[in-house]
């Protein structure tokens, strides 16, 4: 499957039947996907005015207790801020796609990571944080689109799949295998209709008495801290005895990968690191790859945003450098192979 | 080659059932036979993995390639260039249209129906592949035809049995087609002209499936090329 028709799938097969969005290249797949599967199934399919329209309808969707998805690609997320911050601020499940292309404005069609700070620091106004997930292969996005479903009813908060242009396009085969059913907290709180047999339920996030909304916003971020401690995930490529580590994720991850492997048939003792949740960060994996590792280089389809989170889970404890390509190019294994050989000449 | 070829080829079918993969695995193998290749990259719906993308290595085969204006840079707009029309007029011994996906994706080449229908003979391939999501049944596969040749205003003359699973298709997975393919055949009146199969599955398939065409993964990740 295409990846993108691979995350509506999934979206499908967790049990969402409520698709709102609006097409923008290169994630409008998801749409056409959608098109054509949810109304033989039952579910809905609904090409909005805008995203900001798409947006709020998930909000709406999500208040009823439903499984609700949006998706998009850079410019049109940025048009959803608002309605993601609503979201989060009404503690509200839901799953939103960004297939990322290269930006600022209106920005390039080509893929891109240029969206990270806008993914795991400020996805909205406020304080808040959405659950981020980096597929790096097609049958990954099926499997993250499932988690990102779970976590975000289990958190009653937005999740995010922050994918990129080069994995949405790109073709590979998958597996949709049937998942053990997550046990997962009862929605008491939908505003689905009383029927007469509870108080109604009201789904909000405005709190005009600042005591109020400074609680709110408190418990959240104990929540929030028990996702940081709990949720980290990462995959680790050839670390164990790593020297040098490389931090990649999604498409760029797999450029690493094979730049490693290069690297490691000409014995350079180096390894990946490779975040699966951009946010939670994987501080901890990163931590503890600290204490052994003598430098540490990131690759990014950007000017360099996630080596941020790399240096602060470093902490000082070896240096951080940065390589990447901005604008919709993908670096290529034999650049980052030249990096790596930097470090590792570097460092004898 | 398991099938011979006029002068104008066209390779249209479903969106991803990999198309451009064969459209350059006939580029390359008509041009490996010493013929004179031109590939018309005519796919101006979806600027992923296009057969432009390889304009480089094709170009220095000596196979020429014709693509949208500014592919593959920022100006990349849904343009055809006017020298498209020049295929008409060589003397190149193939033609190649690599054709978007779907209805949608032959928009472009219906432009150029009248001066095909005007050349005489061409081949007209409809791809279709078992294994792609949502043409999984012959049905499926077979409905996408009539829509094709109303926008292409053209219409096909074969069928291409491509079905595949990328790299890791077995020879089973390409025998398993085939009743997909004859079925296809049977309800859209279409011979099935060769199925494809990759290189290590198609020794153990001579034999057994009549016009086997090995084919080559052109279209690469970038993680795959160094």
């Amino acid at each position: 499957m295409k990846g993108n028709e691979a995350l509506a799938e999934a979206a499908i097969q967790a049990g969402c039947r409520h698709f709102f969005g609006y097409p923008i290249t290169p994630q409008t797949e998801v749409a056409a996907y959608m098109a054509k599967r949810m109304p033989k199934i039952g579910g809905t399919y609904l090409q909005a005015e805008s995203e900001v329209a798409a947006i709020n309808m998930v909000l709406g969707a999500a208040s009823a207790g439903v499984r609700a998805l949006t998706s998009s690609s850079s410019p049109g997320i940025s048009l959803k801020t608002e309605g993601i911050s609503y979201i989060a601020g009404s503690d509200l499940p839901c799953v939103i796609i960004n297939v990322q292309r290269g930006g600022p404005g209106l920005g390039g069609i080509q893929p891109s990571q240029a969206d990270y700070w806008q993914a795991t620091r400020a996805p909205g106004h406020g304080d808040l944080h959405v659950l981020v997930f980096a597929p790096s292969t097609v049958q990954e996005m099926v499997d993250l689109v499932m988690d990102a479903f779970d976590m975000a009813d289990l958190y009653r908060m937005p999740a995010m799949i922050l994918a990129d242009g080069a994995l949405g396009q790109m073709m590979e085969p998958v597996e949709i295998k049937e998942r053990p059913k997550r046990d997962l907290p009862e929605k008491t709180w939908a505003a689905n209709g009383h029927e007469n047999k509870r108080p109604h339920n009201i789904v909000n996030s405005l709190y005009l008495t600042p005591g109020d909304l400074e609680a709110l916003v408190k418990e959240r971020f104990e929540r929030y801290d028990r996702i940081k401690s709990k949720e980290q995930r990462s995959e680790s490529y050839m670390a164990d005895d790593a020297e040098f580590i490389v931090v990649a994720y999604g498409a760029s991850s797999r450029v690493c990968k094979s730049a490693v492997k290069a690297a490691r048939a000409e014995g350079i003792k180096v390894g990946l690191i490779r975040p699966i949740t951009l946010w939670p960060f994987p501080t901890d994996a990163i931590q503890e790859a600290a204490k052994t590792t003598k430098h540490f280089l990131t690759v990014e389809m950007s000017m360099g945003q996630m080596v941020d989170d790399v240096r602060l889970a470093v902490n000082g404890a070896a240096p951080v450098s940065f390589f990447g390509h901005t604008g919709g190019i993908i670096p290529s294994p034999a650049e980052v192979l030249g990096e790596i050989k930097k470090l590792a000449g570097g460092a004898k | 080659m398991p099938f011979s070829f006029p002068k104008l080829i066209i390779v249209c079918g479903h969106y991803g059932t990999g198309k451009t993969n064969l459209s350059l695995n006939l580029a390359h193998r008509l041009r490996s036979e010493g013929k004179s290749v031109t590939l018309v990259d005519l796919d101006v719906v979806n600027p992923y993995f296009r057969s432009s993308d390889y304009t480089k290595e094709l170009e220095s085969l000596g196979i020429h390639v014709l693509a949208p204006g500014g592919a593959g840079t920022t100006l990349d707009i849904p343009a055809l260039p006017a020298s498209i029309f020049s295929v008409f007029d060589t003397d190149a011994d193939h033609v190649i249209f690599d054709t978007g996906g779907d209805d949608a994706g032959v928009t472009a080449l219906g432009r150029f129906s009248g001066r095909i229908k005007e050349a005489g003979d061409y081949a007209m391939l409809y791809v279709i592949n078992q294994y792609r999501v949502l043409t999984t049944t012959a049905q499926e596969a077979a409905s996408l035809l009539p829509e094709i040749e109303a926008a292409s205003r053209l219409k096909a003359t074969g069928l291409v049995n491509n079905s595949h699973m990328s790299r890791q298709t077995t020879a089973a997975d390409v025998l398993a087609s085939v009743p997909f393919a004859d079925e296809v055949s049977r309800l859209t009146g279409l011979p099935v002209l060769f199925t494809t199969a990759p290189p290590a599955a198609a020794g153990s398939l001579a034999g057994r499936i009549g016009n086997i065409l090995e084919a080559q993964i052109y279209v690469k990740f970038p993680w795959e090329n160094s």
